[in-house]
């Protein structure tokens, strides 16, 4: 036997198990009317594939799963089907929910079924449709689809497969009574199990309360060639809380907002493994199973192997109900089960206990009094909250400060309650701060994603605007480009020159002063320099420096000047020349050509000859150049 | 037939805050006999006057606001409180001390701030602070112990004597003759004298010291029945009594002439009285248990530095009221470690 940790708080309530665990399990009496409903398990509700009037075999698919997290559904007994619609089912809110109503023929006709041949075999994913179709779903309590828990194996490393038979609620006896008869089907169920998620380490964790069952389970595990661990807790309340079972197990702590996947652990109830064995081995689907009748007001309080849907009343008749002691029907234990509100709700895959108890047994509770803050909620919290600050957050409605004390770490195992001198129902607060919190998300979630919508589509009609606004500028320049084409091609061209002159005009002026104060500067200068040389007077350096640098600077002057004057008559030239000048003045350089070249001709003069020679080609230069000129304007 | 239809549990321990209340009380017991044994019937006259007059100032206040009065009265919260006044302030403190202290203590600082639950100091500790600050001379005046004297058996002051000293409260001079400093009183105010001189010097604590020897393990015994119900946690007690034993031990340590040793600080005074039954109360004190430490190991220091430096012969009072001042912040800054997570929480969650 290995070694067990603790956890943090707990209780001990007390047990009250010896009532039901005297006599071995007895078969449920069958009732004439099944309840089946829809949703037993965590995620979608099944949906149903038989009509009205119908009649099924056991065995047979009744509901099928809707989508990845879901349970199918069979009829646990031959018979008609008589409806299908609402009927009260045990959940906490006393609403009625969907169910297919199965009148018994009492012939108890099975469907043609046939276990695995040899499961190890197949393939794990084909093994797992199996389990799915065969409708199992957590029997611990929680419901949750098994065929997903199994799916684990894929996509986590699977060290450590623990078997929940700790079973810690006060009253239920049903995993006892079923360790202690049939042992070798959980032990082959585990096989399975571990077939699949191939763990390196199995415990079966289990509370100290139970001699005969941890004997039994003992003997089957002689031999086996699994490495299975017994080990046998402390009875302590909440052990049987997976986390919980997981800490006392392993030392180590699911972390908040994870999975025991996440830490490489899977945890199985033996129920589970159980009903894995009879589908894999038998074909059976889950359609019984084991039921806790007990509670002061039962005379007979024992186990029964009950057809899921069977109704509360006909177990209680069967336990021998006195009706009038009844005060208060749970179903499940005193701890963490729902009170129901009548004996026609039926017994459903997480049914492990039906406690019918009397008024002494469980009285009233007292006016809830003032909170002491005397924290003894903290010494028994099995999740280290401080329950009593939870409360004074979800009475204030302080819901954020709630959220920071870990509201949705809690568990809702009641310990808190349970120690609670002033009787105040403290789960009920978190249940209400936890629903508020959820709803507010809700609303916020569509809020967010209203106002996610709304953005979006003022992006879009802002995107569309601008794609507007941009074709209408595109084709607005692609007219104006017309336009100044049309225009330049009418020979107008406003733009150019114009501007050039402009800037040039005031340059002009200023260069023209500029040159002439600095010949003046310069004058006057040279007029100093020459007195004080005619009188041999003193700095006569300085003043021929001076003299030097005016002298390039009128120099500057002037070639600024004179490069304006160029660039102004160019421009002038460009701007001004309109054809009818170029034309002149190229008819007259051509003219002055002719008339030089006649002259030529007729000089005998060798001097002469040459002069005019030089004035020819000269003129002949200006002729082409302006002749050139022309072609250009004219072109353009 | 109708079924009972409530949310889970249910199932309860049967656990109630009068159950508390009672276990409280009861704990009180050896402590209170000591206390009768070693200062004669004072103590107990005023118990009984404190409870009558706690429970007549309940009903009244409990009437005023409106509230159910008899379901509150059984819940006996107003009965300790009287009984933790009754044993703090002098066993011949005259009649009106006793009522005004129970006034402040039920109906000021208690109901005035929304009753059971509700205060944030604790009521007994804000009546006793208010009674010391108002009326020194008569909460001062400590009886010394009655001790076994050769011959004449346990010296007594007469039941009738001490009813007639507390009621009329005429004639002071017929209690003056036993009168006394505690030894606190001695220690704080012995002059230039050293320790050990005080010791030698003072009949009061040469042979008084005893008495009140007895009634510290009085209230421990009493203190470790609660904790054995668990009623309360050692984390406040524990923590209290070994910040004042080191602040005690250091100073002694380094001077024995000037400082009174740890055994002293930790047997004399209140000190077990606060440790189990006044800093332990749940409502004005930190609320988890790592804060519970911190919140004692605060009032032992501070009992020590008033004790030591302050005013006041003993600082229990001023040092459990700083303490429930600072009660909401340190709980707010010691939240345990939740299961499944990394590290412990801080702060509130405010944005």
């Amino acid at each position: 036997m290995g070694k067990v940790f603790a956890f943090h708080g707990g209780v001990h309530p007390p047990e009250n198990k010896k009532q039901s665990s005297r006599t071995p399990i007895a078969r449920a009496p069958l009732p004439p009317l099944l309840y089946l409903p829809l949703q037993q398990h965590i995620g979608l509700a099944a949906n149903p594939v038989v009509e009205v009037g119908e009649r099924v075999l056991k065995g047979q698919l009744i509901a099928e799963p809707v989508g990845r997290i879901s349970a199918s559904l069979h009829a646990p007994t031959s018979g008609v089907v008589r409806a299908i619609g609402p009927h009260p089912v045990p959940h906490a809110s006393g609403l009625e929910s969907d169910c297919i109503t199965l009148e018994t023929d009492g012939e108890d006709e099975w469907i043609e079924h046939r276990g695995l041949a040899d499961y190890t075999r197949l393939k794990p994913a084909a093994l797992i449709e199996h389990i799915r179709r065969c409708g199992i779903a957590g029997m611990g309590g929680a419901g949750f689809p098994t065929d997903v828990k199994l799916h684990l194996g894929e996509d986590h490393i699977v060290n450590t497969l623990i078997i929940n038979a700790a079973e810690c609620e006060p009253y239920i006896t049903a995993d006892d009574m079923l360790m202690r008869e049939r042992a070798a089907e959980i032990l082959s169920g585990i096989r399975i199990i571990s077939h699949l998620l191939r763990p390196s380490h199995i415990m079966i964790g289990i509370e100290d309360n139970k001699p005969q069952a941890i004997h039994a389970l003992q003997q089957v595990l002689t031999g086996c060639e699994l490495n299975i661990d017994i080990r046998v807790v402390p009875t302590k309340y909440p052990s049987g809380g997976e986390r919980q079972l997981i800490q006392l197990l392993t030392g180590l702590e699911v972390p908040s907002g994870h999975i025991p996947a996440d830490i490489g652990i899977v945890c199985q109830n033996v129920g589970t493994a159980a009903a894995i064995h009879r589908a894999v081995h038998l074909g059976e689907p889950l359609i019984s199973r084991i039921v806790t009748v007990t509670g002061d007001a039962v005379a007979q309080p024992q186990n029964f192997d009950a057809l899921i849907g069977t109704p509360f009343a006909d177990l209680l008749a069967a336990a021998r109900l006195h009706q009038e002691r009844l005060s208060r029907l749970l179903m499940g234990g005193p701890m963490m089960g729902v009170a129901v509100a009548h004996e026609q709700i039926p017994v459903i895959k997480t049914t492990n206990c039906i406690l019918a108890a009397s008024e002494q047994e469980m009285p009233l509770p007292p006016a809830e009094q003032p909170c002491i803050r005397c924290a003894m909620c903290e010494q028994v919290c099995p999740a280290t909250l401080l329950p009593q600050q939870l409360y004074w957050f979800a009475k204030g409605r302080e819901f954020d400060k709630a959220r920071h004390h870990n509201l949705f770490d809690c568990i809702e195992c009641g310990a808190c309650a349970y120690v609670c001198p002033s009787h105040i129902p403290l789960v009920q607060y978190y249940r209400f701060a936890k629903s508020e919190i959820r709803t507010e998300e809700a609303e916020q979630r569509k809020a967010d994603h209203a106002r996610r919508r709304f953005e979006a589509r003022q992006a879009r009609l802002e995107r569309e605007r601008a794609e507007k606004e941009a074709r209408r500028k595109a084709r607005a320049e692609e007219a104006a480009l017309a336009q100044q084409a049309r225009r330049s091609s009418d020979g107008e061209e406003p733009k150019s020159g114009a501007a050039p002159a402009a800037t040039a005009a005031p340059d002009l002026k200023q260069l023209k002063t500029a040159a002439a104060v600095a010949r003046t500067k310069l004058k006057k200068a040279r007029d100093g320099l020459k007195n004080a040389q005619e009188k041999k007077l003193d700095g006569i350096d300085a003043l021929q420096a001076t003299v030097t640098e005016l002298e390039q600077k009128s120099q500057a002057a002037q070639r600024a000047l004179e490069a304006a004057e160029q660039a102004e008559a160019a421009s002038a030239g460009e701007k001004g020349v309109d054809l009818k000048q170029l034309k002149i003045d190229a008819a007259m350089a051509r003219a002055t050509v002719t008339k030089l070249e006649r002259a030529l001709a007729n000089t005998e003069d060798e001097q002469g000859r040459r002069e005019l020679e030089a004035e020819l080609v000269a003129a002949r230069n200006q002729s082409d150049t302006l002749q050139q000129r022309l072609r250009e304007h004219s072109s353009a | 037939m109708s079924l009972i239809r409530v949310s889970s549990p249910h199932l309860h321990k049967g656990n109630s805050v009068a159950k508390v209340m009672r276990l409280v009380m009861l704990a009180m017991l050896p402590g209170i006999v000591a206390m009768t044994l070693f200062f004669g019937w004072g103590t107990l006259i005023q118990i009984v006057w404190a409870a009558l007059l706690a429970l007549g100032f309940e009903a009244a206040i409990l009437k005023l606001r409106q509230r159910p009065v008899l379901c509150s009265l059984k819940d006996g919260s107003a009965l300790v409180s009287a009984l933790l006044l009754a044993v703090a302030i002098p066993p011949f403190a005259p009649w009106w001390l006793t009522l005004v202290g129970i006034f402040v203590a039920i109906v000021l600082s208690k109901h005035l701030y929304g009753g059971l639950g509700q205060n944030p100091f604790n009521p007994a500790m804000v009546a006793y602070a208010l009674l010391l600050i108002s009326f020194p001379v008569e909460m001062t005046r400590w009886t010394s112990p009655f001790v076994l004297s050769e011959g004449e058996g346990w010296q007594v002051a007469p039941f009738l004597d001490t009813v007639k000293a507390i009621f009329t409260a005429s004639d002071t001079r017929w209690y003056d003759s036993f009168t006394g400093a505690t030894p606190l009183d001695a220690l704080r105010h012995r002059g230039g004298l050293t320790t050990e001189e005080v010791w030698r010097q003072s009949a009061v604590l040469s042979q008084g010291i005893g008495a009140w020897h007895a009634v510290s393990a009085a209230w421990l015994m009493g203190g470790i029945f609660l904790l054995y119900r668990k009623v309360i946690t050692w984390h406040a007690p524990a923590a209290m009594l070994l910040a004042l034993g080191l602040c005690a031990s250091m100073f002694f340590g380094f001077d024995p002439d000037n400082y009174a040793d740890p055994f002293f600080h930790l047997s004399t005074g209140a000190t077990m009285l606060a440790a189990f039954f006044i800093i332990t109360d749940p409502v004005s004190s930190a609320t988890g248990n790592r804060g519970r430490v911190v919140f004692g190991a605060g009032i032992g220091v501070l009992i020590f530095i008033i004790r030591t430096w302050g005013n006041y012969p003993d600082g229990v009072a001023f040092a459990v009221l700083l303490l429930n001042l600072a009660a909401p912040f340190i709980d707010i800054y010691t939240q345990p470690r939740s299961y499944g997570h990394r590290s412990a929480r801080r702060g509130g969650g405010n944005p």
